[in-house]
């Protein structure tokens, strides 16, 4: 792991070929915990079981990926959740509205649509943010409401489902199909984190981000449009919570008022834990897909291993998360 | 001061005379429940609508008037405009929660109104006239006979459970007892929170952890959803049953199909609120007396009685 593309517009990272700690202390969090699980349960490495974690890590790996652009910007959103969940079941209406042919086309029309009122979403979240110069905090707490409802009344309170059930055979490989033996949703987080992290580190507007995210005040004197740049990252976080809802949807084929619950503080924790700081200014796109890992794989290594009543394993979780924060931090202290 | 309270009383006397003088000819059942949050409130809100769309069509005398609330508070403001407001002969309530209800709903009853309390019990027991519950125990406890009885009596199990509640602890308690002195043994049992998402993470760890198990019984029909995907996408063939619980329409649908790994299913039956309105109802029209308590049994659903449970157009 070379640090080149992880370094910050506040703090650049010294040249030289020193491994950067700072950046590559979530990955060793990763690696202790692949110790552990393997000592614990042979089970856990096996192949099977290995895949099964990446993949399922893919929804909120591709949603903390948005979410780094978002705070790293100095914002936050928590409607993510309810948000996937509207996306989700609006996706599977359209799709039920388009009559009997189950074609490729329909679920590619589907995709755009759902492309589009992520990007809708994200959007509105941007310009109440900005426009309204109201926390955002705030802004998202009640668009999360907002969305959760309309799914909940979109539903009848109760499931969305794919009505087709050819269709959903045309669609599902594309959460339990592999290429190369690659798992589909696997290519697609490693896809999206490549693309945002050439946006994040590569192009104008992602030292825009991190500017605006290091000190407002400073960005907007150096001629910035710190609103438009602040907007346009709820954006892409709409984006990918839309492009993790093409994911989703193919698993199950349903949306329900429990869809995506909580997800808005599991993408947050895994923004943290791959080494972007609430406050703004930085952005770790690989380390946020190994945040995304490090909290599958805890949720995994708790139910393989028989050390931990069904009761606490909430508790272990919260401090293995805890525990690995703290060694991090040790680690960039002596970097 | 006392002048103007007897006063207002005398009004409000009189009103409530020339109230009860128009009541007479039209009988009102107020029918409070939770909004529909999740699948099995939405088939309670569905048969409650489809109860007083029935009873308003086969008994011009009586009227219905359903509430649904978010909240517990909200519930308390609903049945209190309504007594406030038209008045009611009967309240048909599925509390929210159990304390914040009891005392308005004593209030209400305090006015000569019929209290008939669906699933979650008032704390105080002596208000209700009728009470009209599922049974949480018998869930569980079904499913476990029919596993004991169809893999005799032997074999490796897996079990799902929901929330830490109530409804939860006693389905499991009654899967136990049922499998109690048999060699049925419970492999390991996980919280899915109710959850398909979740239940499909979990029972993806369960197959990757143990390499045989004969049945897995999810103490609930969505997290059931998520386990039969989990099983199809790992292949595995020697698990010979996946059950649920709650009578969720897409499980009914595989029981009447005759599926091999769902032959079965043990309902909660959100239509006991439509059950609850018709007995309230009865006392309006005939002079049926109807005071007491019934439980409702939860029997098993085969491919032959499916059909009892099924209806294709409740959102549940």
């Amino acid at each position: 792991m070379t640090n080149a593309s992880e370094t910050t517009l506040a703090r650049p990272a010294r040249p030289g070929f020193r491994i950067d700690l700072r950046t590559a202390a979530p990955f060793i969090a990763l690696a202790v915990l692949l110790v552990f699980g393997a000592l614990l349960n042979p089970n856990f490495v096996s192949a099977a079981n290995l895949i099964n974690v990446l993949t399922r890590c893919a929804f909120i790996a591709i949603i903390a990926v948005g979410a780094t652009f978002v705070i790293a910007a100095g914002g936050l959103d928590l409607s993510v959740g309810s948000m996937a969940a509207f996306i989700a079941g609006s996706m599977i209406l359209v799709m039920n509205s388009m009559g009997s042919e189950a074609s490729v086309g329909v679920i590619a029309l589907s995709m755009v649509i759902a492309l589009g009122i992520g990007a809708a979403c994200g959007l509105a979240n941007g310009l109440v943010t900005t426009v309204g110069r109201i926390e955002p905090f705030i802004v998202t707490l009640g668009t999360m409401g907002i969305f959760r409802a309309l799914v909940i009344w979109l539903a009848e309170g109760g499931s969305i489902a794919m009505k087709d059930q050819e269709l959903r055979a045309v669609y599902r490989p594309v959460y339990f199909g592999t290429v190369a033996g690659i798992p589909i949703p696997v290519l697609v987080f490693l896809a999206v984190a490549a693309v945002a992290a050439f946006i994040l580190y590569k192009t104008r507007f992602g030292r825009h981000v991190l500017a605006v995210g290091s000190n407002e005040d400073v960005a907007r004197y150096s001629g910035i449009p710190v609103g438009r740049v602040r907007t346009l990252t709820y954006v892409v976080q709409g984006v990918c919570v839309a492009i993790a809802v093409l994911v989703y949807v193919p698993r199950l084929g349903a949306a329900t008022p429990t869809t995506g619950l909580l997800w808005e503080l599991q993408a947050i924790t895994a923004v943290v834990i791959g080494g972007t700081a609430l406050r703004g200014g930085t952005g770790r796109v690989w380390g946020t897909l190994c945040g995304a890992l490090i909290l599958e794989v805890v949720g995994n290594i708790m139910v393989l291993s028989d050390l931990v009543s069904e009761y606490l394993i909430g508790a272990v979780q919260g401090a293995i998360i805890i525990i690995a924060m703290l060694v991090q931090r040790s680690m960039m202290r002596r970097a | 001061m006392k002048s103007s309270a007897t006063v207002l009383a005398a009004v409000a006397g009189s009103l409530l005379m020339g109230g009860v003088a128009v009541a007479q000819e039209k009988k009102v059942i107020a029918v409070s429940i939770p909004a529909a949050d999740h699948g099995w409130t939405a088939g309670v809100v569905y048969h409650a609508n489809a109860a007083a769309e029935e009873i308003k069509a086969a008994f011009p005398n009586i009227e219905v008037i359903v509430k649904t609330s978010p909240s517990a508070s909200a519930q308390v403001s609903a049945i209190e405009d309504i007594a406030a407001g038209r008045g009611m002969d009967a309240l048909v309530i599925l509390p929210h929660s159990s304390e914040e209800l009891t005392s308005p709903v004593k209030q209400i009853k305090d006015n000569g109104t019929f209290i008939t309390v669906v699933d979650r019990g008032l704390t105080d027991p002596t208000i209700q006239d009728l009470y009209l519950a599922g049974d949480n125990i018998a869930v569980g406890h079904t499913t476990a006979k029919f596993l004991v009885d169809k893999l005799g009596g032997k074999g490796n199990l897996v079990v799902l459970r929901g929330i830490p509640t109530v409804i939860d602890d006693e389905r499991i308690k009654g899967f136990e007892d049922g499998i109690k002195g048999t060699d049925l043994k419970i492999l390991d049992i996980q919280y899915a929170n109710w959850n398909s998402d979740d239940a499909f993470k979990v029972m993806q760890d369960f197959l990757a952890k143990y390499p045989q198990i004969d049945a897995v019984w999810a103490n609930d029909d969505d997290m059931l959803l998520g386990v039969l995907e989990a099983m199809k996408q790992s292949g595995r063939t020697e698990i010979k049953y996946a059950l649920g619980g709650n009578g969720m329409k897409e499980i009914i649908e595989k029981v009447m199909a005759g599926d091999p790994v769902t032959p079965i299913e043990t309902p909660y039956p959100p239509s006991m609120i439509k059950t609850a309105i018709y007995m309230t109802a009865a006392q309006f029209n005939g002079q049926a007396p109807i005071r007491g308590t019934v439980k409702l049994d939860a029997p098993l659903i085969t491919q032959e009685n499916a059909k009892e449970y099924y209806f294709p157009e409740s959102p549940f």
